[in-house]
C-alpha cells in the first residue's frame, strides 16, 4: 500500500501544471463551502446573539386577545396594570421579574435640537429582564417609580441626535414642555432581529410617563421573565391562569390579553437566516462537484496517456486492485489536497468577507470537517471510474498502445 | 459488422523443458504473438491447456494470472518497455513491488545483476538518457530480478543496431547457460533465431517445424528468412 502512495505521489508530481490545476477546482469548489457555510453560520449566530440580547426568558404580556378582541369591540387598553404586573411576580413562581411597561411615541428636546422618538415608562427591573447594561449614570430606581421621579435613561441613538459628543449625564431634556434629568445612558444594543434599532428610546419610569406624559394610570404592556429559557412555557401558563382570574374571566370568555414570547417569535427569523445557510451550502458544494469534475476528466486523460505504463505493470504481476488503488489513491490524494488548501483559503476568505463585507462569518470545526471529508469523498467518487477503467485493461493491448 | 472469431493457434502442441533457450519463429500471422501471449500468461487460451511449471494455468483467473507473471515469468519487449521517467533502479525493481508480501526490496540483488550486466552506476538515470542497447539490458535486469521460471523475449533486437543485438543476444544465452533460465524468443530474423538451441517455425497457427537450431531448416542458407 506505502509502495502504491509512491506511484500515486511520484505521479501527480511529473505533471505539476495539471495536477496543479486540477487540485484548483477543489479548492475553489471546497473554499466556496467553507466560505458560505461559515457566512451562513455567521449570519445565524448573529441572530443568536441578538435573541439572546432580547433575552431568551423575556415575556411580553399585551392586552387584548389576538381573535374577538376587535370585534367585540373591546377596549382592552384598559385592562393591564401595573397591579396585574406585580401579581405575576408575586404568585406565578415561573416569574422571577416583571416591569410594568407604557410606551408613546414623542419629541425630546436638547437645546435647539429634538428627536421624535419612542417613550418608554418602565420598571427597575426592566434593565435586569433585558440584560442590558448602562454605559453611564444609574437606571430608573424604584425610588423614582414611588415619586414620579422627572428623571430618563437615554438610548445611543438618542444621545448621539441630542447631544452630539456631548456628555448627557446632568443635563436636561424636554419632553411635553416638562424637563427630565438624564440620570443614565444605555449601551448601544443594536438591531432586534427584525430589524428595529433598539437604542432609538428614552427611558423613564412607568409612573411618570403615565402621570406626567400620558395622565392615564393604565399600563400598555408588561415585560416580564421567567426563571429560565425552560421555564417560559410554564410561565405563559401561570401569567394567563392568572392574568384571568384578576380580570373576573368566565371560562367561556376569550383572554383580554397576550402573552409572547420572545423566542418563538425570534425563531421566524431564525428559520429565515437558517434556510438562507442552505441555500448558500448548496450553490457551493455544487462547486465542489464541479471540481471533482474536473479530476474525473483528469484521470481519465491521464489513465488513457499512462495505458503502456498499466500494461507494463499489469504484465510484471499488477493486479486489478494494484492498479485501482493507484490511480483511486492518485485522485484521492490530488482531491485531500484541494481539500487541505481550500479550507486554508475559505477561512482566510470568509474572514476577508467578514472584515471588508461587513458580513457576520463563523468558521466552525464541523464544517471545516465536512468540507474536508467532502473533497476525500469526491476524490474516491470521480477517480473511481477512471481508476476502474484503468484496471480492467487488457494487458496485452495495453502494451500495445501507442 | 461484429468481431469475426479468428483462431489464431489451432493444435499447437509442445512442451518446453527447463533450461531450454527455444526461439519461435513465423511470418506475421503465422500466431506466434499469441503464442507468446498464452506462454506468457497474458492471454488464456480458448481451447487446450498450458501447464507451466507443472500447473495448468489455462483456466486461472485475470488476478491468478498476474500473480503467476509476477512469480514465474519475465518479459523482454522491443520496445524496450520501461516506465519513463522512472529511474533504472525502480523500474527493475517493478515485479518486486507487486509481491503479495511487500518486505523489503532487496537493492543489493538488484545491485548484483545491474552490475553482471554492465549497468553499474545507473542507478538514478532515467530510461531517456540511455541508449537502446543499455535500456534493453535494464529491461532484462527487470525480467530477471524475480527469478523466473520462464524468460520471454518478444522480439528484443527489433529496435537495436546488429552490434547491440549481439550483445543482447549474448546475454540472453548467458543468462540460459550460466544460470539455467529457461528463455522463448520471438522473432522474425534468422541470425537471431540462431542463438536459440531450439526452433520451433509456426505458420497459420499450426507448428511448421520444431528441430534443434542446427538441423533447422534455417540453417539452410537456401531457406528464404
Amino acid at each position: 500500500m506505502t509502495v502504491l502512495f509512491k506511484i500515486a505521489f511520484r505521479a501527480i508530481q511529473r505533471n505539476k501544471l495539471r495536477s496543479s490545476l486540477t487540485v484548483l477546482g477543489i479548492i475553489i469548489g471546497v473554499g466556496a463551502v467553507i466560505v458560505m457555510v461559515s457566512i451562513g453560520q455567521g449570519a445565524k449566530a448573529f441572530v443568536e446573539k441578538q435573541l439572546e440580547s432580547l433575552g431568551t426568558n423575556v415575556l411580553i404580556i399585551i392586552p387584548i386577545s389576538t381573535t374577538h378582541a376587535a370585534a367585540r369591540g373591546t377596549t382592552g387598553t384598559i385592562t393591564l396594570t401595573a397591579e396585574d404586573a406585580f401579581a405575576m411576580v408575586e404568585e406565578s413562581a415561573a416569574v422571577s421579574y416583571v416591569s410594568p411597561g407604557i410606551r408613546t411615541t414623542t419629541q425630546v428636546v436638547y437645546g435647539n435640537m429634538n428627536w421624535t422618538t419612542g417613550v418608554s415608562g418602565v420598571g427597575p427591573d426592566y434593565q435586569i429582564i433585558r440584560s442590558w447594561t448602562l454605559k453611564d449614570g444609574r437606571f430608573i430606581t424604584q425610588q423614582d417609580v414611588n415619586t414620579m421621579a422627572k428623571v430618563c435613561v437615554l438610548g445611543q441613538t438618542v444621545v448621539i441626535n441630542l447631544f452630539g459628543a456631548l456628555d448627557p449625564i446632568g443635563r436636561w431634556v424636554r419632553v411635553n414642555n416638562i424637563p427630565f434629568k438624564v440620570v443614565g445612558v444605555l449601551s448601544a444594543k443594536g438591531q432586534s432581529p427584525t430589524g428595529q434599532d433598539q437604542d432609538d428610546m428614552v427611558l423613564m419610569p412607568y409612573t411618570t410617563v403615565q402621570r406626567k406624559i400620558m395622565g392615564v394610570t393604565y399600563i400598555s404592556y408588561v415585560l416580564a421573565s421567567s426563571t429560565t429559557a425552560e421555564s417560559r412555557f410554564e410561565a405563559i401558563d401561570q401569567i394567563t391562569s392568572l392574568l384571568r382570574q384578576r380580570h373576573r374571566l368566565r371560562p367561556n370568555e376569550e383572554n383580554d390579553f397576550t402573552v409572547i414570547s420572545q423566542v418563538e417569535f425570534a425563531s421566524t427569523v431564525m428559520e429565515t437566516s437558517h434556510t438562507m445557510g442552505i441555500l448558500l451550502g448548496s450553490i457551493a458544494l455544487v462547486s465542489l462537484f464541479v471540481g471533482g469534475i474536473g479530476i474525473m476528466n483528469i484521470m481519465l486523460v491521464s489513465t488513457t496517456e499512462r495505458t503502456r505504463e498499466i500494461g507494463i505493470r499489469m504484465a510484471v504481476g499488477a493486479k486489478e486492485k494494484d492498479i485501482l488503488f493507484q490511480f483511486l489513491i492518485e485522485s484521492t490524494v490530488l482531491s485531500s489536497l484541494g481539500g487541505v488548501i481550500g479550507i486554508i483559503a475559505g477561512i482566510f476568505t470568509s474572514k476577508l468577507v467578514s472584515y471588508y463585507g461587513g458580513w457576520p462569518s463563523l468558521v466552525s470545526p464541523p464544517s471545516i470537517a465536512i468540507a474536508f471529508f467532502f473533497s476525500n469523498m469526491v476524490g474516491i467518487f470521480f477517480g473511481y471510474y477512471p481508476a476502474r477503467k484503468a484496471s480492467r485493461l487488457n494487458p496485452i493491448e495495453a502494451l500495445r498502445y501507442e | 459488422m461484429g468481431a469475426v472469431k479468428v483462431s489464431a493457434l489451432q493444435g499447437v502442441s509442445l512442451a518446453i523443458k527447463k533450461g531450454e533457450f527455444v526461439a519461435v519463429m513465423g511470418a506475421s500471422g503465422s500466431g506466434k504473438s499469441t503464442m507468446m501471449h498464452i506462454l506468457g500468461c497474458l492471454d488464456s487460451p480458448t481451447q487446450g491447456s498450458y501447464y507451466l511449471d507443472g500447473i495448468e494455468v489455462s483456466r486461472f483467473s485475470k488476478n491468478e494470472l498476474a500473480e503467476i507473471r509476477n512469480k514465474k515469468l519475465g518479459f523482454i519487449f522491443q520496445s524496450f518497455n520501461l516506465l519513463s521517467r522512472t529511474t533504472v533502479v525502480e523500474n527493475i525493481e517493478l515485479p518486486l513491488i507487486y509481491r503479495k508480501k511487500t518486505s523489503k526490496v532487496d537493492l543489493d540483488k538488484i545491485h548484483r545483476i545491474m552490475h553482471s550486466l554492465g549497468l553499474g552506476g545507473f542507478d538514478r538515470h532515467y530510461p531517456n538518457q540511455l541508449s537502446g542497447g543499455q535500456q534493453q539490458r535494464v529491461a532484462i535486469a527487470r525480467a530477471i530480478v524475480n527469478e523466473p521460471t520462464l524468460l520471454l523475449a518478444d522480439e528484443p533486437t527489433g529496435n537495436l543496431d546488429s552490434a547491440t543485438s549481439k550483445d543482447v543476444m549474448n546475454i540472453l544465452r548467458d543468462l540460459n547457460q550460466n544460470m539455467g533460465i529457461t528463455i522463448v524468443l520471438v522473432t522474425h530474423e534468422t541470425d537471431i533465431a540462431l542463438y536459440a538451441r531450439r526452433i520451433i517455425v509456426l505458420k497459420d497457427g499450426k507448428v511448421l517445424s520444431d528441430c534443434p537450431s542446427q538441423s533447422s531448416v534455417l540453417s539452410d542458407p537456401s531457406f528464404p528468412g
